[in-house]
C-alpha cells in the first residue's frame, strides 16, 4: 500500500476531527448559555425581561431594559459619530488621494485596530472623561462626571473606525471606472459624481461595513466599562451614566454565586450578545460574499 | 451665485469636510499612544519592569510590574501555539481537502468567520461557567483555555484569507504531478509562510491585549507565574484594576503596564509590516 | 454657430503617461457636421485622443499634456478653463454601457437636474424628447420609474447615448460604443449617430473598418502616437497614400 496515500487519508481523518471538534465547542457553547439562562426564562417570561427597567438581583427582579438601552445609546452614539467620518474620509482616499497617501494612510488605519481594548479604555479615562466633563457639559449646560454614555459612545466611534474604513475603502475601489467617467462626462463635479453615483452604488457595500461597525460595538466590553458609568439605569440623555450588556456580565460575575438565579441572568445576558452578534456579523458578511461573487 | 459657482463651492467644501475626517481618524491613533506615553514614561524605570508589586498590588507602593509582563507573555505565547497547532489544520483541510463550493465548505468558513466577531466576554462567561462547573479555580490554565478559543477563529480567517491568494493553476499544476492532498498543502505553506507570521503576530497581539476573556479565568496575583494551575497577573487587567486607585504609585503602574503593553503592540504591527513586505517577494 | 470656424481644433496636442509618449504632435481639425472615426491598431493612442477632447484624460495617473485642443475657438487646456462646462459640450458614449444606479427617468434627467434644472415638466419634456430621439420612448414610457439596470444591453446603450443628448452637448464621442452590443442594436445605434449628425459633430474610435465606412464621412488613421493620414472614407479606405495605413486597411481591401 502506497504510504503517501495512507499519510494523506490519516491526516485527513484528523483535520477533519479538529474541525468537527471545534463545531461541538460551538454548539455545546450555544447550549450551555441555553441551558444555564433556562431558570431564568422560567422564573420570568421572555418578554418582561427584556422589558423590565428595574434591575435589582437582591431582590428577584431582572429587568435587562437598562442595559439594553445602555448598549443601543452607546452604540447609536458611536455611530453618530463615526459613520459620517468613515465615509467623508473613505471617499477622499479613494477618489481623491493618490497612491502614496492611500499606502501611508490605510496601514496607519490598521494600527489602531491592533490596539487592544484596554488602552482605549486608559485614553477614555485620561482623556476623554475630564474633557466631557470640564469642557462639553458647561457648554450644554449639563452637570456630569463625565463617565457617561457619550464617553462610551466617543471611545468606541474610534474603536470601530479601523473596520468601516477598511471596507469602505475597498468596496468604494470597485466600483468601475466607466461609471464615475459617465457621470464626469456629462459635466458633474467630482463631489456630485461621488454623492450621486458612486455612494448610491456602493450603498449595499457601504451597509455592511456599518452592520460589522455595529456589531463590533455591541460586544466591546473593556473600554466602555471603563467610561461609561455603570449605573443600571435607563439612560435619558447624552450626559447620563449608562451600563452596556458587556459591562454587566463583566461586573457582576463575583457575585453571582450568592444570589438565586443571578447567574442564569448573566449566562441569559452572554446568550443575547452571543445570538445578536451572530446575527449582525452573519448579515453582514453575506451581503460582501454576495457583492465579492458579483464583481 | 451663478449655478456652476455654487457646484465649485461644494465641492471645495465637501474636500475640507473630507480632508478633516481623514485627519481625524488617523490623529487619534498618535492622539491615544501619546497619552499613553505621557502618562506612562515618567513612570518606566528598571525597577519598574524587573520587580514585582511589593506589598499588594492594590495599596502596594513599591516594585513593579514584572509580574504581570511574564503572565501576559506566558499566556499569550501558550494560547497563541495552540491556537496555531489548531487553526492551520483546520484551515488546510476546509481549502484543500474538503471539496470548493460545497455547503460543508461554505457553512464552516461562514461560521468561523462569524465567530471571529464574537467578543471575548462570551467566551470568558461560558469558559468560568465550565471551571465552576468542573471545580478549577482562575488560573493560568483558564485563562489559556479560553484565549485559544478565542484565537482559533482569528488564526483560520487569516489563513483563509492567505490560500485565497495562491493562484488557482498552482493546484492544478501539483495535482496533475500526482500530488496527494498533504503535499499540496505542503506546497502551499511554504508559499504563504510569511503569512503565517503575521497570522501568528496578529494571534498574538489579540491574545496579550484581551481583557474580558481573562477577567474571570485567570485571576490576578502579585506573584510572579510559576505554577499553570495558580492565578496569574496580566498586563490589561494590571491597567484595569490599578488605573482607578487614589495611590499614586498604583496608578504609576497602571500607566507603566498600558506603556509596556503599546511598546509590545507596536513591536507586532512594525514586524506585520516587514513581514507583509517580505510576502510579495515570491508572488507569482 | 458660425460654420466657418472648425468646432475643434488640435494644436501641438503631446499626451505623455507615466514617461511614455502616448500622442505625439497631433494636429488636426475635426469637420463638422459629420462622423470622424477614429482607426488604427490597439494601443496606438486613439481612445487616449478621443479622452483629450472631454479632458477625461485628467484622471489618468502620471499624465502630462501639451498644446491645445480648440473648441468653438476657445482652448479647453487653458488654465483657467472650467472642466465641467467643457465636459458638458462633449457626450460620451463608453464601449460598455454605464446606466447611472437609478431609474430610467433619473438618468436622462440626471445631466439637465446637475445643471440646475429643477421644473420638473421641463425634466419631463427633456426626458421624452430624448428617449424618442433614440428610440426607447415606446419601449420604456411605461416604467420610466424602475431601474435602468433592468433594460437589455442594447437599451441601455441607447439609454447612454439619450443621457448624454440631454445635455445638449455640441460633440459626441464614442469609444468603441458598439462592441459590446449585438447586431441589431449595432445597427439602431449606427442609424441613430447617422441621423445625429446634421446637429452635432461626432468623433468615434472604432477597430471595426466595415463599421468605419458604413458610417463615417472623414477617416483618421492612427499609429504609434501618430496622425499617418486624414481623409473622406472612402479615399483612407480604399486609397491609402502611406504605407503603413496600406497595411492595416489590407484585409479591408481584399
Amino acid at each position: 500500500m502506497n504510504w503517501r496515500l495512507i499519510k494523506d487519508k490519516l491526516i485527513q481523518r484528523s483535520f477533519a476531527t479538529l474541525l468537527a471538534l471545534s463545531l461541538i465547542v460551538i454548539v455545546l457553547i450555544l447550549l450551555g448559555l441555553s441551558f444555564k439562562s433556562l431558570p431564568l426564562l422560567r422564573a420570568e417570561s421572555f418578554g418582561a425581561i427584556l422589558t423590565e427597567s428595574v434591575w435589582s438581583p437582591l431582590n428577584g427582579s431582572f429587568g435587562f431594559l437598562p442595559f439594553i438601552m445602555g448598549t443601543i445609546w452607546v452604540t447609536f452614539i458611536s455611530l453618530i459619530i463615526s459613520v459620517p467620518l468613515c465615509i467623508l474620509a473613505s471617499a477622499y482616499l479613494v477618489e481623491y488621494a493618490g497612491e502614496a497617501l492611500r499606502r501611508m494612510v490605510l496601514p496607519l488605519v490598521n494600527v489602531l485596530a491592533a490596539i487592544p481594548p484596554v488602552l482605549y479604555g486608559v485614553w477614555g479615562v485620561l482623556f476623554v472623561v475630564p474633557f466631557l466633563s470640564q469642557y462639553v457639559a458647561p457648554i450644554v449646560g449639563a452637570e456630569t462626571t463625565g463617565y457617561t454614555v457619550f464617553a462610551g459612545g466617543i471611545v468606541l466611534a474610534v474603536m470601530i473606525f479601523p473596520i468601516m474604513v477598511s471596507i469602505m475603502v475597498e468596496v468604494l475601489q470597485t466600483i468601475p471606472y466607466e461609471l464615475k467617467a459617465a457621470s464626469l462626462s456629462l459635466g458633474a463635479t467630482k463631489w456630485e459624481t461621488i454623492v450621486k453615483v458612486i455612494l448610491v452604488k456602493a450603498k449595499p457595500g457601504l451597509i455592511a461595513a456599518i452592520v460589522l461597525g455595529i456589531s463590533r460595538a455591541f460586544g466591546e466590553t473593556i473600554a466602555v466599562l471603563m467610561v461609561c458609568g455603570n449605573i443600571p439605569q435607563i439612560p435619558k440623555s447624552f450626559f447620563d451614566a449608562g451600563y452596556p450588556l458587556p459591562a454587566l456580565i463583566a461586573n457582576n460575575f463575583g457575585e453571582m454565586m450568592s444570589i438565586p438565579l443571578y447567574d442564569s441572568a448573566l449566562m441569559f445576558a452572554a446568550l443575547l450578545l452571543f445570538v445578536l452578534i451572530f446575527g449582525f456579523n452573519l448579515i453582514s458578511r453575506l451581503i460582501l460574499n454576495r457583492l465579492e461573487g458579483k464583481s | 451665485m451663478s449655478n456652476i459657482k455654487k457646484r465649485l463651492l461644494k465641492e471645495k467644501i465637501a474636500k475640507v469636510a473630507m480632508q478633516l475626517s481623514g485627519i481625524t481618524i488617523t490623529g487619534s491613533l498618535f492622539f491615544i499612544i501619546g497619552t499613553i506615553l505621557y502618562k506612562g514614561l515618567p513612570y518606566l524605570s528598571w525597577e519598574m519592569i524587573s520587580q514585582s508589586p511589593q506589598g499588594g498590588f492594590y495599596i502596594g507602593k513599591e516594585g513593579g510590574i514584572l509580574n504581570a509582563i511574564l503572565g501576559s507573555l506566558y499566556l499569550a505565547t501558550c494560547s497563541t501555539m495552540l491556537a496555531t497547532l489548531i487553526g492551520i489544520p483546520i484551515s488546510i483541510f476546509l481549502n484543500i481537502y474538503v471539496k470548493s463550493g460545497t455547503f460543508l465548505e461554505r457553512s464552516c468558513k461562514l461560521l468561523f468567520d462569524v465567530l471571529f466577531g464574537i467578543p471575548s466576554i462570551v467566551y470568558g462567561a461560558i469558559a468560568f461557567s465550565i471551571m465552576v462547573w468542573v471545580g478549577i479555580r482562575a488560573s493560568l490554565l483558564g485563562g489559556i483555555i479560553t484565549i485559544t478559543l478565542l484565537t482559533i477563529p482569528i488564526v483560520v480567517r487569516t489563513i483563509d484569507e492567505l490560500l485565497k491568494t495562491i493562484p488557482v493553476d498552482l493546484k492544478h499544476v501539483t495535482f496533475s504531478l500526482g500530488a496527494t492532498r498533504w503535499e499540496l498543502a505542503k506546497i502551499f505553506l511554504k508559499y504563504i509562510k510569511p503569512g503565517i507570521f503575521t497570522a501568528i503576530l496578529l494571534a498574538f497581539g489579540r491574545a496579550i491585549g484581551d481583557v474580558a476573556g481573562v477577567l474571570l479565568t485567570t485571576g490576578f496575583s502579585d506573584n510572579l507565574p510559576k505554577y499553570i494551575d495558580e492565578p496569574a497577573a496580566t498586563l490589561p487587567l494590571a491597567i484595569f484594576f490599578q488605573l482607578s486607585s487614589p495611590i499614586p504609585e498604583v496608578q504609576g503602574r497602571a500607566y507603566a503596564s498600558a506603556l509596556v503593553l503599546t511598546f509590545i503592540i507596536l513591536i507586532i504591527v512594525i514586524c506585520t509590516h516587514l513581514l507583509a513586505s517580505k510576502q510579495q517577494k515570491h508572488k507569482i | 454657430m458660425n460654420a466657418s470656424i472648425p468646432h475643434i481644433q488640435i494644436k501641438d496636442l503631446n499626451v505623455t503617461i507615466e514617461g511614455k509618449r502616448i500622442l505625439k504632435n497631433i494636429n488636426l481639425s475635426i469637420p463638422n457636421n459629420s462622423i470622424t472615426s477614429l482607426i488604427g491598431p490597439s494601443g496606438c493612442g486613439k481612445t487616449t485622443l478621443l479622452k483629450t477632447l472631454n479632458r477625461l484624460v485628467d484622471d489618468t495617473k502620471g499624465v502630462e499634456i501639451t498644446g491645445s485642443v480648440l473648441v468653438n475657438g476657445e482652448d479647453i487646456y487653458a488654465k483657467d478653463a472650467e472642466v465641467t462646462h467643457i465636459r458638458k459640450k462633449m457626450g460620451l458614449l463608453s464601449q460598455k454601457p454605464f446606466p447611472l444606479p437609478m431609474s430610467i427617468f433619473d438618468n436622462v434627467a440626471y445631466g439637465p437636474r446637475i445643471h440646475g434644472e429643477k421644473n420638473k415638466q421641463v425634466l419631463a419634456q427633456i426626458v421624452e424628447t430624448q428617449l424618442r430621439n433614440v428610440g426607447l420612448w415606446h419601449e420604456v414610457k411605461d416604467r420610466l420609474e424602475a431601474s435602468a439596470t433592468r433594460l437589455s444591453i442594447g437599451q441601455q446603450q441607447r439609454l447612454c447615448l439619450a443621457r448624454g443628448l440631454a445635455v445638449k452637448p455640441e460633440i459626441i464621442l464614442g469609444d468603441e460604443s458598439t462592441s459590446a452590443l449585438d447586431p441589431v442594436s449595432t445597427q439602431t445605434i449606427e442609424n441613430l449617430l447617422i441621423e445625429l449628425k446634421q446637429d452635432y459633430t461626432i468623433v468615434l474610435v472604432t477597430h471595426i473598418l466595415r463599421q468605419a465606412r458604413r458610417v463615417s464621412d472623414y477617416i483618421i488613421f492612427v499609429y504609434d502616437g501618430e496622425i499617418i493620414e486624414f481623409g473622406k472614407t472612402d479615399d483612407v479606405l480604399l486609397n491609402p497614400q502611406h504605407e503603413i495605413t496600406q497595411q492595416y486597411v489590407k484585409g479591408f481591401i481584399s
